[in-house]
C-alpha cells in the first residue's frame, strides 16, 4: 500500500474543499485533497455558475443575502479570472404576486444591497428577449462565476504555495482510528485499483451531498442532511447579457444564467433519498423551459445542447413540503465529543464558499496549534495557465494571439488547440499521467459545443495516442466513457437540429468506429 | 410582375440524394425510365465509402456478423417488420450487384459482394462488418487477414488519423504493423485536409513525390495503408499509378467525415448522371408537392427561381434526421414533406436508452414509415397514401441502421424493389 503523509487530509474537491486547501496553504499547512471523482463533481459543477449579490435571498434569510453580498464584492476583487460581472435584472410577470414587487426594494436595502428600478420598457430594451407582459423590473449587482476555474485555480494556488497535492479518483474507503484520533485513512485509487495510506494530523470533511457518508465512516452519526435534486439546461446560445431573475419567491425554471457563450436555465427541485444515478428526466426539462418561457417567450423554442442534475445537500431540520425554504446556511460540526482530529463543513453555496472555507480553516489552523490568521479576504487568486482553459471564448483568443499554424484546433466547437491539451496535462504532473478525455473537458471547453464532444474526442484521443499518453485500448475506453458520460445530460433534450446531431455522431461512433462493441467488450471480464 | 416557373416533365422524380436516391436513380436509369433526382444530399458526404448489407445482429450471442445472407435469414425469422423480412434474398443480391456494377462503370470500382462480410479497418484501430468497399480499400482486408508486414503512412498537420492510434489498437492481433508519420508534399505548416490532399494526387508530380517519400519509410513492408486520399476523380487511376511508383501494395483506410469517398460519390453523381440522362437537380430541398390528377408537382426553389418537376411518379427516398426526412419536435417525430404518419415511441421519454453505447440500441432508430407490398407509403388510415408515391432507404421503420450496420443494405435494397413497383405502376398506365 502506498504512504502518503500531510498535514491535513480534505475529503471532496467541490469548491468548499479547494478553498479550505488554498486557506490552509496561505497559513503555510500543507494539505491532501482528495476526490472520489474529480473536481465539482457534485454540486460545485452542477449549478447556474451565479455569484448572488443576495438579492434572491433578503425575502427568506437576511443573513444568507448579507454574506452573499459581502463575500460576492470579495470574489468580485479577489478572482476576477473566474466572474464576468454581468448584473442581473429581476422581473415581475403578470400574475405574480405584486405585494412582492412592491416589497422587494426595502428588502434589498435592509441587506444593503443596491437595488434600481427600472421601467419594463428599458428593461426590454437592454434584453429583448424579455416577455412584453412585465410587472415590475429591478437592476442588481448580481454576476457569473466559473467554478471550474475557481477550483483549479485554487488548487494550482495550494500547489504553488506549499507543494500542497490534489488527487483525483481516489475513494475513501475507512478511517483508522485510535484513541478519539483519525490516525490514518484508507484509499483506493479508482482507475489504478492502488491502495493508499493517508496519515493526516487533521481531516476536513468537505464531501458535499457525500458529507453525511464521510462522517459515519468516521463513526459520526450527527451529520443529517437532505438531498434536493436539481436540474437545468443549457442553451445553444447566450440569449440574455445579464442574469435574469424571476421576481417571486423561487420556483422552478425562474433563474437565467449566462455562462459566457450560453445560458443555463433552471432549477427544478425535487427531494431524494439516493445520490447515485441521478440524471435529467424529459418531464424536468420541459418544466423547465415551461416556467422560463413565461419570463422569456423565446426559451420555449430556443435550441438546448445539454442539461444536467446535480444534488443539493440541505441542512435539516426543515419543511418538508419545500425544499427551498431548508435553509440554504451551512454548517461547521468539529465532531468533538468523538473526535479530537476531524470535522465536518456542510451546506451552503457557491457564493459563499470562501467564508466557509475560512471557518473551516480557522478551526483547524487552531487545531494544530497555527496562529497565522486567515488571508483570503485579502490575497488575489494566482493566475495559472493550466486553468485557463476554462474560460468560455478564451481558447481562440490564446490561440489567435500565439500563432502557431502547427497548433492544430482539436475540437472546433469550441477552438480548443493542441496547445491546450499539452498545457492541461504539464499543468499537474501527477493527474497528468492519469488524465482521462472526461477530465481534459473538466479543465478546458473541449466537448461543451452544440456536437458535446462527439467529433473532438476522437480527435482529443488521437492526439493523445500521438503523444504516446495512450499506447493501448485504453484510449478507447476512455473515448466509450467520456461519450457515455456526456450522452447521460444530451439525452433528455434530444429534438430539432440535436436530433441530426445525435443521429451523426452515433453512425459516426457505433457504425464506423465500433464503439458499442468496445464498450461490451470492456465490460466483459478479462 | 409575373415570374417565369420551369418545369421539368418526367416520368418518375427521385427526392433525395443519399445513397437510397442514387440507387433508385441507377435502378430506374437502367429500367428505361424517365428520370429526376433531387434532394438534399444528406448523409451521403458522411459515408465512409464502405457498403454494409449486416454488420450486427442484435439479440444473438455474438452480434458481430460474418455471413450477413445466413444474419438475414435468421432476422427474417425473428422479426418480421424489418425491411430485410420484406425482401428475398435473391432480389438483395441483384440489387447490390446492379448498383456495384453501376458505380465501378463510372468510375469507382467497388468490390462485388461475396458470401461473408469484409473486416475492414478503421481509423480508431478498430474493425467494422462490412459487405462491400471501394477498389482502394481492398488490399487491407488481405492485409489484416494475412497479419502481413505492413506500415500505415499518416500525415503531419491531419487531425483525427492516427498511425499510432490505430498500431496501438491492433497490435496484440498484428503484430508486423507499425506506423510512419511524413509531411505532404509542399504542406509542411498547418491543418491539411483530406480533400486537399486526394485533389493534390491528381496531379503526378505530386505522386511521385510522396512515392520517394514513402518508399523511404517502408522498409520490409508488404503493405502500405493510408488516410482516404487517393484521388477524387479517378481514385483507382491514382492508386494504381502510386502503387506502381511505391512497388507496394496500398490500401486506403477511411477519415472522419466528411471524408473523400463520400465526396467521390456525391461529384460521380453530379457528373455521370447527366451523362446518362438522368436529371439532376442537386442540393435542392422539395418544398412542397401538389397531387393531381395522377400526376405530382414537386416545387422547388434554386438559384435560378421556382422550378416545378412534373412527375408521373415519385420516388421518396428523404432519410432521415441528418438529411431531413424525418423531424424531431419536442413531443413527436414527423414527416415534414408530405405529413406521412411516422410510427414512433409513445414519448420522448422513451426515444433513447440511458446509456449511449448500449448494445440494445435506441428505439428511436425504429421509428419511420410504414409501406405496403409495393413500397407505397400507408396514410392515417392504413392504406397507400397516393398510388404514385414509393418509398425507398432508411426513412422506412422497423430497422436501426446505426446499430445494425446495415444502411446501405437497406437503401440499395428498398430502392430496387420501389424501383420494381414504380415501373409496373408506369407501364399499366
Amino acid at each position: 500500500m502506498k504512504l502518503l503523509e500531510t498535514e491535513v487530509l480534505i475529503i471532496g474537491g467541490g469548491v468548499t474543499g479547494a478553498g479550505i486547501m488554498r486557506d490552509l496553504a496561505l497559513r503555510g499547512i500543507h494539505c491532501l485533497l482528495i476526490d472520489k471523482h474529480d473536481l465539482c463533481a457534485g454540486a460545485s459543477g452542477g449549478n447556474h455558475g451565479l455569484l448572488h449579490s443576495g438579492a434572491r435571498y433578503v425575502s427568506n434569510d437576511q443573513q444568507a443575502a448579507v454574506e452573499c453580498r459581502q463575500e460576492s464584492d470579495i470574489l468580485k476583487r479577489l478572482a476576477p479570472q473566474c466572474i464576468e460581472n454581468t448584473g442581473a435584472l429581476f422581473v415581475a410577470v403578470e400574475g405574480d404576486e405584486e405585494e412582492f414587487v412592491d416589497r422587494f426594494p426595502a428588502l434589498c436595502e435592509q441587506a444593503a444591497i443596491s437595488c434600481t428600478s427600472i421601467t419594463p420598457s428599458e428593461a426590454r430594451k437592454i434584453e429583448p428577449h424579455l416577455t412584453d407582459k412585465l410587472l415590475g423590473t429591478y437592476i442588481l449587482p448580481d454576476a457569473t462565476i466559473d467554478p471550474f476555474r475557481l477550483a483549479l485555480g485554487h488548487v494550482a494556488h495550494a500547489r504553488m504555495l506549499n507543494n500542497s497535492s490534489y488527487h483525483s479518483h481516489t475513494e475513501l474507503l475507512s478511517f483508522r482510528i485510535s484513541n478519539g484520533v483519525i490516525t490514518s485513512a484508507i484509499c483506493r485509487h479508482q482507475r489504478s485499483e492502488e491502495m493508499v495510506e493517508i496519515r493526516p494530523l487533521q481531516v476536513v470533511n468537505a464531501g458535499g451531498a457525500w458529507a453525511m457518508d464521510i462522517a459515519k465512516l468516521a463513526g459520526c452519526d450527527d451529520v443529517n442532511l437532505l438531498y434536493s435534486k436539481g436540474t437545468l439546461l443549457v442553451s445553444h446560445d447566450r440569449i440574455t447579457d445579464r442574469v435574469i431573475h424571476r421576481l417571486r419567491p423561487p420556483g422552478d425554471g425562474d433563474i437565467l444564467v449566462p455562462g459566457g457563450t450560453v445560458s443555463i436555465l433552471g432549477t427544478t427541485s425535487v427531494r431524494v433519498d439516493n445520490l447515485d444515478h441521478l440524471h435529467p428526466t424529459v418531464e424536468e426539462v420541459n418544466r423547465n423551459i415551461r416556467e422560463g418561457a413565461a419570463m422569456l417567450p423565446s426559451l420555449a423554442h430556443a435550441r438546448y445542447i445539454r442539461a444536467f442534475s446535480r444534488v443539493r445537500p440541505l441542512l435539516q431540520p426543515g419543511s418538508e413540503s419545500d425544499d427551498r425554504s431548508v435553509t440554504r446556511g451551512y454548517a461547521l460540526n468539529n465532531h468533538a465529543s468523538s473526535l479530537t482530529n476531524f470535522c465536518t463543513i456542510t451546506g451552503g453555496k457557491l457564493t459563499t464558499f470562501r467564508l466557509m472555507a475560512e471557518k473551516t480553516a480557522d478551526l483547524v489552523a487552531n487545531r494544530l496549534g497555527n496562529t497565522t490568521p486567515c488571508s483570503t479576504r485579502e490575497q488575489p487568486l494566482a493566475d495559472d495557465r493550466g486553468s485557463r482553459w476554462t474560460e468560455p471564448g478564451a481558447a481562440p483568443r490564446y490561440w489567435f494571439k500565439e500563432n502557431k499554424a502547427d497548433d492544430l484546433i482539436l475540437c472546433e466547437c469550441e477552438m480548443v488547440p493542441q496547445s491546450a491539451i499539452d498545457e492541461i496535462l504539464g499543468a499537474d504532473p501527477d493527474s497528468g499521467k492519469e488524465m482521462t478525455l472526461e477530465a481534459i473537458a473538466l479543465r478546458s471547453r473541449a466537448g461543451k459545443g452544440p456536437c458535446q464532444g462527439s467529433f473532438c474526442s476522437i480527435r482529443i484521443a488521437s492526439y493523445l495516442y500521438d503523444r504516446g499518453h495512450y499506447n493501448d485500448k485504453t484510449g478507447l475506453r476512455h473515448m466509450c466513457e467520456f461519450l457515455n458520460e456526456r450522452f447521460k445530460g444530451q439525452r433528455s433534450v434530444i429534438w430539432g437540429t440535436q436530433m441530426a446531431q445525435m443521429e451523426l455522431a452515433e453512425a459516426l461512433h457505433c457504425g464506423l468506429l465500433g464503439l458499442d462493441h468496445e464498450y461490451d467488450k470492456q465490460k466483459a471480464p478479462l | 410582375m409575373t415570374q417565369d416557373i420551369r418545369c421539368i416533365e418526367t416520368d418518375l422524380a427521385v427526392i433525395g440524394s443519399g445513397l437510397a436516391g442514387v440507387a433508385a436513380s441507377i435502378f430506374a436509369h437502367n429500367r428505361h425510365i424517365k428520370t429526376a433526382q433531387t434532394g438534399n444530399t444528406g448523409a451521403l458526404a458522411y459515408t465512409t465509402g464502405y457498403l454494409d448489407l449486416l454488420g450486427n445482429l442484435r439479440d444473438n450471442e455474438d452480434p458481430l456478423v460474418s455471413n450477413p445472407w445466413e444474419a438475414i435469414r435468421k432476422l427474417q425469422e425473428q422479426d418480421s417488420e424489418h425491411p430485410y423480412s420484406r425482401i428475398m434474398e435473391q432480389d438483395i443480391r441483384s440489387a447490390f450487384k446492379e448498383f456495384i456494377s453501376f458505380i465501378s462503370v463510372c468510375g469507382i470500382d467497388y468490390s462485388m459482394p461475396e458470401e461473408m462480410n469484409l473486416d475492414a479497418l478503421t481509423p480508431a484501430g478498430t474493425l467494422k462488418k462490412t459487405m462491400s468497399m471501394p477498389a482502394t480499400m481492398r488490399a487491407g482486408v488481405e492485409a489484416f487477414t494475412r497479419k502481413a508486414p505492413c506500415v500505415i503512412i499518416d500525415f503531419k498537420g491531419l487531425k483525427g488519423f492516427s498511425g499510432k492510434q490505430i498500431v496501438a489498437n491492433l497490435k496484440t492481433r498484428w503484430p508486423q504493423l507499425r506506423c510512419e508519420r511524413i509531411t505532404f508534399p509542399d504542406l509542411d505548416q498547418g491543418e491539411v485536409y483530406p480533400e486537399v490532399l486526394a485533389r493534390a494526387l491528381e496531379v503526378p508530380a505530386h505522386r511521385s513525390q510522396l512515392a520517394a517519400m514513402v518508399k523511404a519509410v517502408a522498409g520490409d513492408a508488404k503493405f502500405i495503408g493510408m488516410p482516404a486520399i487517393l484521388g477524387i476523380h479517378r481514385p483507382d487511376l491514382v492508386m494504381r499509378s502510386l502503387q506502381e511508383l511505391i512497388g507496394i501494395p496500398l490500401f486506403e483506410i477511411p477519415t472522419m467525415p466528411p471524408s473523400v469517398p463520400g465526396i467521390r460519390l456525391r461529384e460521380l453523381v453530379e457528373q455521370a448522371f447527366p451523362e446518362k440522362g438522368i436529371t439532376v437537380i442537386p442540393q435542392q430541398k422539395v418544398l412542397s408537392i401538389d397531387w393531381s390528377d395522377k400526376r405530382a408537382q414537386l416545387h422547388l426553389n434554386d438559384s435560378y427561381g421556382l422550378l416545378t418537376i412534373d412527375s408521373r411518379a415519385v420516388i421518396l427516398a428523404t432519410g432521415r434526421f441528418i438529411s431531413g426526412g424525418l423531424e424531431a419536435c419536442m413531443d413527436n417525430i414527423m414527416e415534414p414533406l408530405i405529413g406521412i404518419p411516422v410510427t414512433q415511441p409513445k414519448s420522448r421519454e422513451q426515444w433513447y436508452r440511458q446509456r449511449y453505447l448500449d448494445k440494445q440500441g435506441h428505439d428511436i432508430h425504429r421509428a419511420g414509415i410504414e409501406v405496403d407490398a409495393s413500397y407505397r407509403p400507408l396514410g392515417p388510415d392504413g392504406k397507400p397514401m397516393y398510388e404514385n408515391l414509393f418509398a425507398a432507404g432508411i426513412i422506412i421503420a422497423h430497422q436501426d441502421w446505426i446499430r445494425e450496420r446495415c444502411g446501405a443494405g437497406i437503401a440499395i435494397s428498398t430502392a430496387f424493389k420501389a424501383v420494381e413497383s414504380a415501373a409496373q405502376f408506369l407501364s399499366q398506365q
